[in-house]
């Protein structure tokens, strides 16, 4: 056991010392800027006093690492400071839209990852089989799809020619649960279709490389029934490599929202990475691409910690 | 040569079908000024003209004509994939090479940027990086290509892992011969079936994540035609039922699934990743 | 546990008669025979050997018999008849409902064979239950008693552990033990002895052929090994390309063999190398001494090793897995600078890490590996491989440079014509290795290590690399140091031998001296773990053995 948790602990620090060099990486990304990022923002005619108003704002006339620091840590209260372009608190302007995007992903998470698993797993019982072709096909095809062309299709059939859902997102707080899901519907089917054909085509391979290995023919020769073999041989050795499919995936989803965000018009954290980048709101951008960068290596660092939690070989050791 | 048509004729449909497509994709961006009819930025009607005779796909949001700006938009598009890939295949593959033979502290440091790099997802990079450098080709080619590098590193690093430990290596570094004699004549040539794939399947992420950049108006900037672009300027025609800005949107998705059609067959017929065994 | 009386009673009826047997292997998406048409009959309690080189289509034909063909094979002719019950016709109900409970198998690799997910005796008492042959309980209670009929340590609770948890010689007993645990009226072994150390072979051995006889199992017991089946079978049949080459008692096959391939297999151990002068008063061309080296922490992998090697002489360094030998060429070869001692060439100390030595240095000592498929760059046509040597350190050229490996090929006994311009995919192993025996000569060495160089190869084979190596040390006078875990290697081509122990030597001195008693322990132990070409050699031994054991405790490797 001991083993085991040192592991976890070492992947556990990994993840926080990555985590604080990315959160150097977007801090000091800034500091690069050829120029002064003022004159960047402001344009060539801003008067010297203007300059040094607003670099006193953006807190410019300190050095770097007290900065960092004063970031860092005000981020770590939750203050994220102001946004350049409308003057508010970055918290307020990114809180409701964060859950936004975590009711997006959650949603299309829901719909693909069993649907997902079951199609995978399913391709790889029947291996060769008209249906498996048939599933590597599709698969490849819209892998190959940009979000956007999934999107507008989607838009185009269901929004335009039959009208059964509403193309546009626009959600807002007070509106009530099953409303909410209704108009989320079109986007959370996008990013499932894009996000089910990666990992069916995952947890195929996962359980077709499982399937094949020298015990799971011992089993058939031990003369084990077919669904034994599945429930007792292989799932129990699966589980590692499906939960680590499964959450790679989240973790592309939370990322493929941006674009989906963008054609719904969703008011989502992505919507407004997006329009900040456009606007050069750099503590915006800042401070979406942290916590957009955190969440991928959080579901990363899960993934990573579920397979060690879920390899007997570690959990029984010598 | 005449191997290779062998094996072409024995292919799948669908890797014939993706070899088509990447052909007739090759054939329109190298032509495109010759068989376009009008100028790349040229406006020559009035905005949203429907399909016609003079116009064969329409006119866009300007007035220009989008079969022409189709045209052009391949080569744009899919010419600045591919210098993007092949920039980033160049640098990733090189330091992969690196890392594996060298080994020791030179593997650590690279392997650790890289990890570092892999952890922030492309997209959202991508974004900080445009933000912060500007959203001009080049950046955006040597943004990518590095962002891309990462994996390639990975893939590169790991298949000459593999090789470096065979004894043949040994036997080279026992005779005395130098790093470099090593990579090239030893690991390279050993390393190129899975590399070829990789390439193939890079080419598709890179030509895709280029697209999502320009969809969201940070990627190829205009005049300049390009796919990604072209959907989001036109995007208002969908709410109508027209479905003309799903074109461009189709285009790239149609390489996309011909080049993964011919890597997938790729590499079925060159590696262990062929599963009936 | 009752031994199985029933069965006893119907000693000598016919259980499992395969007729015409036909079988194919996909490979490049074409169908290709690779067994032609082959009869096997096998009474009730007894064992028949299938034995054959790679190739033989021994595995597949054995398996075959639970109607089984592994993926990418599959049986298009014959019948297999089992007690009765033809299983070509059979369904996979019918056939699943047979296999583990009346025909069990035990498989080469038991590390890979049990689920790592699951504990000994759950993957014990599987079949049983599963089969409704008996319920758990009685089933835990049989396997302890198996257990402890298999010498397992600890019997009462090793089915507690996970397969990960028990070493390799144990697991391949567990697996025998859950082979038994139906009782089954046949057993299938494939090569169930092939990845283990010697002394720990003949463990699994033993306890085999114990269990087989008390319960009067029948079994097909499949190896390469004429040796080894000799202690286990009551009769063999020898196989080459799917073939049958002949049949007959043990007995029969090892005295008095009919055909010119099981004779030729047989006299595979047979090959000596003529005596030579003695040392004395000569300088070694090698010395290594006192070397201890490390792979990193604190576990020393050599230790205080010294080794001499004179000229035109073959120094055999013996010991199993782990015992350090393969460690001691890389010492030597400067691929892992040794922490302390130090190697001399001629006398003059040589740089302890690779990269000091300079390229005369590295000329004058070559090296030849075990896997000659990985020794050689699959890009790289034969003239490449010969020839870089040729340039790289004798600045040979152009039409010299061809010359020359046209003459190494030769010397190899390899036509230049036919194969100077082939890829070494197109060769079989033993052409493989004797091109990386004419890449080592291409550099003149004065020395070359030989590690394990004829284990990855069928017997024949190896015993053609052995008498070729021989031949060109007569004719170049060039020393070797040979490092093996197969005594019948050392006994044919050493001169001196070195043994080790974990890390260790424990003995060495000229051939004759080691070989001929008195021993020192682990050597006697190793000798006499070799099976020899004697039905009666294992039953002999055992008792043997017994002694030795009781007073070798903590001295043999972790097995």
């Amino acid at each position: 056991m001991a083993q085991i948790l040192k592991m976890v602990v070492q992947r556990l620090a990994l993840g926080l010392i990555t985590l604080f060099v990315v959160s150097l990486i977007i801090f000091l990304g800034v500091e690069l800027l050829p120029g002064d990022l003022t004159e960047a923002i402001l344009g060539q005619a801003a008067t010297p006093e203007t300059v040094a108003a607003f670099r006193k704002e953006l807190g410019l006339d300190l050095p770097a690492h007290t900065r960092y620091i004063q970031w860092l840590g005000g981020i770590l209260q939750g203050d994220l400071g102001t946004s350049l372009a409308n003057k508010r608190e970055i918290s307020e302007l990114i809180g409701g839209r964060l859950a936004n995007t975590l009711f997006l992903a959650l949603m299309a998470a829901i719909i693909a990852v069993p649907l997902a698993v079951t199609l995978g797993v399913l391709a790889a019982l029947y291996r060769n089989s008209w249906y498996d072709r048939m599933v590597n096909v599709v698969t490849l095809t819209s892998i190959s799809f940009p979000e956007f062309f999934v999107a507008y299709i989607l838009i185009l059939f269901l929004a335009v020619k039959i009208n059964l859902f509403p193309s546009l997102s626009n959600v807002s707080p007070d509106m009530d649960f099953w409303d909410r899901v209704y108009r989320v519907f079109l986007p959370a089917l996008t990013l499932t279709l894009v996000v089910v054909a990666h990992m069916m085509r995952m947890t195929r391979a996962s359980i077709i490389n499982l399937l094949a290995s020298p015990f799971i023919e011992m089993a058939n020769l031990k003369g084990i029934k077919r669904g034994r073999i599945i429930t007792h041989h292989a799932l129990p050795n699966a589980l590692a490599p499906i939960i680590n499919v499964i959450v790679l995936n989240l973790a592309y989803l939370v990322v493929g929202v941006v674009v989906v965000e963008v054609v719904f018009v969703y008011p989502g954290l992505g919507q407004l990475l997006v329009d900040s980048v456009s606007k050069r709101d750099i503590p915006v951008v800042q401070s979406s691409c942290l916590i957009f960068a955190a969440t991928y290596i959080l579901l990363n660092l899960t993934a990573d910690i579920l397979s060690i939690l879920t390899n007997p070989r570690l959990l029984h050791p010598r | 040569m005449g191997n290779f048509w062998k094996e072409l004729k024995k292919a799948p449909i669908s890797a014939k079908l993706g070899m088509l497509i990447i052909v007739v994709n090759a054939f329109v961006a190298i032509f495109a000024p010759i068989i376009s009819p009008y100028g790349e930025t040229e406006i020559v009607g009035s905005e949203f003209e429907p399909w016609s005779d003079t116009f064969l796909l329409g006119t866009d949001n300007l007035g220009r004509d989008m079969f022409t700006r189709m045209n052009y938009g391949a080569r744009n598009t899919i010419g600045i994939a591919v210098l993007t890939t092949i920039l980033a295949f160049l640098l990733g593959s090189l330091m992969g090479l690196l890392a594996s033979t060298l080994g020791g502290w030179v593997d650590q440091l690279i392997s650790r940027i890289v990890d570092i790099l892999l952890a922030i997802p492309t997209l959202i990079f991508a974004l900080l990086v445009l933000t912060i450098v500007g959203t001009e080709i080049p950046n955006v080619i040597a943004c990518i290509a590095v962002i891309y590098s990462a994996p390639v590193f990975r893939l590169a690093r790991a298949v000459s892992m593999n090789i470096v430990v065979l004894d043949f290596v040994e036997v080279a570094r026992l005779r005395g011969e130098g790093t470099w004699w090593i990579i090239v004549k030893e690991v390279l040539p050993n390393s190129m079936p899975p590399l070829v794939a990789e390439f193939g399947l890079r080419f598709c992420f890179v030509f895709l994540v280029i697209s999502a950049l320009s969809f969201l108006g940070l990627g190829i900037q205009p005049p300049t035609a390009d796919w990604g672009s072209m959907v989001r300027d036109n995007a208002t025609l969908i709410t109508y039922g027209d479905v003309t800005p799903l074109l461009p949107a189709a285009a790239i998705a149609v390489l996309t699934v011909g080049v993964n059609f011919v890597v997938d067959w790729f590499l079925y017929k060159t590696s262990g990743l062929r599963d009936d065994h | 546990m009752t031994t199985n009386n029933d069965s006893d009673a119907r000693k000598g009826e016919v259980l499992l008669e395969m007729r015409g047997l036909r079988i194919e292997g996909n490979s490049e998406d074409q169908w290709h025979e690779i067994v032609h048409g082959v009869d096997v009959t096998l009474r009730r309690g007894e064992v028949l050997g299938l034995i054959g080189e790679s190739g033989a289509g021994k595995s597949t034909i054995g398996i075959a018999s639970m109607g089984y063909a592994k993926p990418g094979l599959r049986i298009t002719d014959g019948t297999i008849m089992f007690d009765g019950m033809d299983l070509r016709k059979a369904s996979e109900t019918e056939l699943r409902a047979l296999r583990g409970s009346r025909i069990a198998y035990v498989a080469q690799s038991a590390a890979a064979s049990f689920n790592p997910a699951h504990k000994l005796i759950d993957q014990y008492c599987e079949t049983p239950v599963q089969h409704g042959v008996k319920p758990r309980a009685e089933a835990e209670k049989e396997a302890v008693v198996l257990y402890g009929r298999l010498r397992l340590p600890d019997p009462e609770n090793i089915g507690y552990r996970y397969p990960h948890q028990v070493s390799g010689g144990q697991l391949q007993r567990a697996m025998t033990a859950m082979a038994m645990a139906c009782q089954p009226d046949l057993i299938v072994f494939d090569e169930p002895t092939t990845a283990l150390d010697v002394t720990t072979q003949i463990e699994v051995l033993a306890a085999i052929k114990d269990i087989v006889r008390l319960y009067h199992t029948a079994a097909i017991y499949i190896t390469h090994d004429l040796a080894v089946v000799a202690q286990m079978a009551d009769s063999i049949m020898v196989l080459r390309f799917g073939d049958t080459i002949e049949v007959g008692t043990a007995r029969e096959m090892i005295e008095s063999p009919k055909e010119e391939y099981t004779r030729q297999l047989l006299a595979v151990r047979t090959f000596r190398k003529e005596e030579e002068v003695s040392n004395e008063g000569l300088d070694p061309i090698l010395k290594v001494e006192n070397v201890t080296a490390s792979y990193g922490g604190n576990v020393m992998v050599l230790k205080d090793v010294s080794v001499e090697i004179h000229k035109a002489r073959t120094v055999a360094v013996v010991g199993e897995s782990g015992s350090g030998k393969s460690t001691l060429a890389r010492a030597i070869t400067g691929l892992l600078p040794p922490l302390q001692g130090q190697v001399y060439y001629h006398g003059e100390p040589l740089p302890r890490a690779l990269k000091q030595r300079n390229r005369d240095q590295l000329r004058r000592m070559q090296m030849i590996y075990q896997m000659p498929d990985t020794a050689l760059n699959p890009r790289q046509k034969i003239r490449d491989v010969i020839g870089r040597p040729l340039e790289f350190y004798l600045g040979y050229k152009g039409a010299k440079k061809e010359e020359r490996t046209r003459e190494l090929l030769s010397m190899i006994e390899m036509e230049p014509d036919q194969y100077i311009d082939r890829q070494p995919l197109e060769l079989s192993g033993g052409q493989k290795q004797r091109i990386c025996i004419a890449r080592c000569l291409a550099a003149e060495p004065e020395l070359i290590i030989c590690d394990e160089v004829t284990s990855a190869l069928d017997q024949l084979v190896a015993e053609e690399i052995l008498k070729l190596l021989q031949r060109l040390q007569d004719e170049l006078r060039v020393s070797y140091m040979f490092i093996t875990h197969d005594l019948a290697t050392v006994k044919a081509i050493a001169d001196e031998i070195v043994v080790m122990l974990l890390g260790e030597i424990v003995e060495q001195g000229p051939k004759d001296k080691v070989l001929a008693p008195p021993h020192h322990d682990y050597t006697e132990l190793l000798l006499s773990s070799v099976p020899e070409m004697d039905p009666d050699w294992l039953d002999n031994i055992l008792e043997h053995r017994r002694e030795l054991e009781s007073h070798l405790v903590g001295q043999r490797p972790p097995d």
